[in-house]
């Protein structure tokens, strides 16, 4: 059981190394601010809550199981939020390059 | 009252949940006494009006609890998605911006849909004003199932049964 449960936590928290890999991959690689939004959304969304996941398997039925949880619950209601703000504030301002477009076949 | 002492319950069973000390009676002594002082500035500053505070209702309803495993889903299939995007050497992106018309009616279910669409990798809200709902997606097919509305859809389902 126990290992088990050590397995599928490592599962998770290499999962989520991935993701988080990716994600600071996509942000070099991608051209403009607007689409490296995208690849911070991947760190925020699975990065992150895979990684909780991991620790969650870890901590069993506990109190430090809910809190993860709870961090969980917190960060995906505030991270959209703050990912919107970032979005609308650089596009408000009319200094900054506009978002690029793919050009329709 | 009742809503007072709903709230008291909730304030308390949140500091249990946390603190974990139920055998202390002292500790437990002085959580009520903060759990009782939270409540009493809260009914004092009289910021949370029971009738304009249906978050808590709309969150446990039984839609609610369908619709939160289904973004879930969608939350990790579109993350494999941006993932395969972004090690595809190609870089296969075609970034656009779209407009929607959201179909919800009040502002929580306007907000939790531009929340669901920006937590989706691929797709950030980038405005919401009036009746328009501006969308920067990361592929054309990310934006094409935004401008499908399934997920607008099930978060107006979700307003109604509420």
């Amino acid at each position: 059981m126990t290992l088990a449960l050590d397995l599928l936590s490592w599962l998770a928290l290499l999962g989520g190394l991935f993701f988080l890999a990716v994600g600071g991959i996509g942000l070099l690689r991608l051209p403009d601010f607007y689409t490296r939004l995208h690849a911070a959304g991947i760190t925020d969304t699975l990065g992150a809550g895979l990684i909780l996941l991991g620790l969650c398997f870890q901590g069993g039925w506990t109190q430090i199981t809910i809190k993860l949880i709870l961090i969980l619950v917190f960060l995906w209601f505030t991270s959209p939020t703050a990912t919107h703000a970032l979005a609308r504030a650089a596009l408000a301002d009319p200094e900054n390059s506009p978002p690029m477009f793919h050009k329709k076949d | 009252m009742f809503h007072h002492l709903n709230r008291w319950l909730f304030y308390f069973g949140v500091w249990l949940l946390l603190s974990g000390y139920l055998h202390d009676p002292l500790l437990l002594g002085f959580g009520i006494l903060s759990c009782t002082l939270c409540a009493i500035v809260a009914w004092r500053m009289d910021v949370l009006d029971p009738e304009k505070e249906p978050l808590r209702l709309r969150l446990m309803s039984l839609q609610a609890f369908l619709y939160w495993p289904w973004l879930l889903w969608q939350i990790v299939k579109s993350n494999i998605d941006v993932a395969r995007i972004i090690l595809d050497p190609k870089l296969p992106i075609s970034p656009t911006m779209i407009s929607v018309r959201p179909i919800q009616r009040t502002d929580l279910g306007r907000v939790i849909y531009a929340n669901s669409i920006t937590l989706t990798p691929g797709t950030v809200t980038t405005d919401l004003r009036g009746d328009t709902l501006d969308v920067h997606a990361l592929t054309q097919s990310a934006a094409d199932d935004v401008l499908a509305g399934d997920m607008g859809r099930r978060v107006a389902q979700m307003e109604q049964r509420s």
